[in-house]
């Protein structure tokens, strides 16, 4: 079991590796360089080679790869070419601010979806399901600036209820984010717990359909002991992968939600530092949501791995 | 032997024949027949819409600023004084090209690609899934606004870029579609019978894994439409003054305490396309008998 987990954290290792490679040569392949794309019309005479020193463009590209690679292992990412400031400075009230966003969705998410998914299940096809159900599947398909706005347009501007969005600096402190992501936290909340939800219900209708569950109804085990000792533990356990694949996924969706309530978090840079062509900014965050992405599945591995001891044998094995 | 007979007397199937009985299986759901009244409706629409249009979508009239819908304006004019109504027929038109010809590239590249690696295994599977899994951590929405901020918005550019990105998944869908098939015995006798890679995947494992890459794209179509109006959205889409729904959106968002129509209909558009397709392709699934309950939006 160690092995397996060794070889699940090489790679992961490695895919991170391939992944600054495919930044840097993206960056490095597409259409002008940093300075010329920074700089735009003004890129020529002192301001350009200056700009060109500070970021080394003259030295080969895989001596520039080496020391970048050598510098991100440090947690150094070098400076962003807007700001003039280190992109570490940049970055951490950025991450804190997607961490409380992203944490606050999922306390709420992972339970709801839990209750949704267990309730459409038991009451299969019939009218629980059928309403739940629906509203899980608009929530799902529909994008996440078409519900943000729609947020928005109800809670914040007919019921005036809620800020409609986030005018904050990005350093404040918890308590006074808090009344202002309270929307950005449903719209967020509302397509995980949608997602996590159906795979719940499918979970838990493949597992109420097994011989052992029909046994234990045969035995007359009481129903709710039988759903809470037999069919749970064998429904969610392979719902851990496909959630955590959700929550990586729904990295993407926080940039378009974050930019919808104008929040200040990691989503809102990645659009800031490609409209100012930021690149180093750019490459920086690859790396940064790469790694949140391959160490979400490489956490929702060992959990599957610790909780269900038949496949300690049986991935060995193979 | 009763039964060998019967199955060398049933005569084969016409392709259409077989379209149409899919078609049949999915319309006799509720929802499937949902789905594919919404798809047909708005594909209909798109082709004939400039036809019937009441205004021209790029006029700018500023006495006849965010007007609220009325007999003369169905669904109101926005901020420049341009009819919505006539910008929301026509809002569909350009998504639904670019997403469309993007999922067929990217069947093409990830379903080849996958069925390939699937097939051959060893070092160079091993390679090729490395780079798929390193393209699957980068979020879509950082590589594709990156490619699009350089390269430009143009038509030309975005559906490669989607095609390409969208299409990573395809890959690993059939590659386990093709290990499933691959163990089988007619492609151990192909193997057998001496034919080369290029044929084996053509005559004995695309005919096998077909349906289950057809239903990963219809997916994927509507998760590249989400993508493509998300883009557009974020002003990275399409330019305006080309009517565009998430354009449209982004653009009456700032007012629509006050002009909320102007924000409405693009919405009701693009939602009906989305779930529609949605609709329309989980109903194609299950009418293939594939189970796709517990796949991740990956």
């Amino acid at each position: 079991m160690f092995f397996l987990i060794f070889k699940r954290f090489v790679l992961g290792l490695i895919t991170l590796f391939i992944v600054s490679l495919i930044t840097f040569v993206g960056v490095e392949i597409l259409p002008g360089d940093a300075c010329t794309s920074y700089l735009e019309r003004e890129a020529f005479g002192v301001a350009l080679e200056a700009c060109i020193k500070r970021l080394g463009l003259d030295v080969p590209a895989y001596e520039r790869y080496l020391s970048w690679a050598y510098n991100v292992i440090q947690g150094d990412f070098g400076y962003s070419l807007s700001g003039q400031m280190q992109i570490n400075e940049v970055l951490g009230p950025r991450i804190k601010n997607s961490m409380v966003l992203a944490s606050a969705a999922i306390i709420i998410g992972i339970p709801l979806a839990l209750i949704l998914g267990i309730i459409t299940a038991l009451w299969r096809d019939k009218l629980p399901d059928i309403i739940i159900s629906t509203i899980t599947i608009f929530s799902m398909t529909i994008p996440e600036f078409i519900s943000s706005t729609l947020l928005i347009l109800i809670v914040a501007i007919w019921l005036e209820w809620l800020p409609g969005i986030v005018i904050v600096p990005s350093d404040v402190t918890f308590l006074e984010l808090l009344p202002n992501i309270i929307l950005p936290v449903i719209a967020i909340a509302m397509i995980m717990t949608a997602h996590m939800a159906r795979m719940v219900r499918s979970s838990v209708i493949q597992v109420m359909a097994t011989d052992y569950i029909q046994m234990a109804i045969l035995k007359g085990v009481p129903y709710w002991r039988m759903v809470f000792k037999h069919v749970l533990p064998n429904a969610l356990l392979p719902a851990i992968n496909v959630v955590a694949l959700t929550i990586a996924w729904l990295l993407g969706g926080v940039v378009v939600t974050e930019v919808v309530f104008n929040y200040p978090g990691l989503g809102r840079l990645v659009i800031e530092s490609i409209s100012n062509r930021d690149l180093p900014v750019v490459q920086a965050l690859g790396i940064i949501l790469a790694s949140i992405y391959v160490s979400i599945n490489f956490i929702a591995d060992l959990l599957t791995l610790m909780l269900n001891p038949r496949l300690k044998t049986l991935q060995t094995r193979k | 032997m009763e039964t060998n007979k019967d199955i060398f007397e049933e005569k084969p199937k016409s392709s259409l024949a077989k379209v149409l009985e899919i078609l049949s299986t999915m319309a006799s759901k509720p929802s499937g027949f949902i789905g594919l009244a919404i798809l047909i409706f708005h594909v209909v629409l798109a082709v004939t819409s400039p036809w019937f249009a009441p205004y021209d979508y790029k006029s700018i009239n500023s006495s006849l600023m965010l007007q609220p819908p009325s007999l003369e304006f169905w669904f109101g004019t926005d901020s420049l004084g341009r009819d919505v109504f006539t910008r929301t027929i026509l809002g569909g038109r350009t998504a639904l090209t670019v997403t469309f010809f993007g999922s067929i590239i990217a069947l093409l590249w990830g379903g080849l690609l996958g069925i390939f690696c699937g097939l051959v295994g060893g070092r160079i599977d091993d390679i090729v899934m490395r780079i798929v899994d390193a393209f699957l951590s980068i979020p879509w929405i950082l590589a594709m606004l990156l490619i699009v901020s350089l390269l430009g918005t143009s038509i030309e550019v975005l559906i490669p870029a989607l095609g390409f990105f969208y299409g990573k998944g395809i890959v690993r869908v059939a590659r386990a579609a093709t290990h499933d098939v691959i163990a089988k015995d007619f492609i151990v006798s192909a193997k057998a019978r001496g034919h080369s890679n290029l044929s084996i995947i053509w005559n004995e494992i695309l005919p096998n894994v077909r349906d289950a890459i057809l239903v990963e794209g219809a997916m994927r179509w509507s998760w590249m439409l989400l993508g493509f109006s998300s883009l557009s959205f974020l002003g990275f889409g399409v330019s305006p003054p080309t009517p565009d729904w998430g354009l449209m959106i982004s653009n009456a968002r700032g007012l629509m305490s006050f002009a909320w129509w102007a924000v409405i209909s693009p919405i009701v558009g693009l939602s009906t396309l989305i779930i529609g397709i949605n609709l329309t392709a989980d109903a194609f699934a299950k009418a293939l008998g594939i189970d796709r309950s517990t796949k991740a939006p990956v």
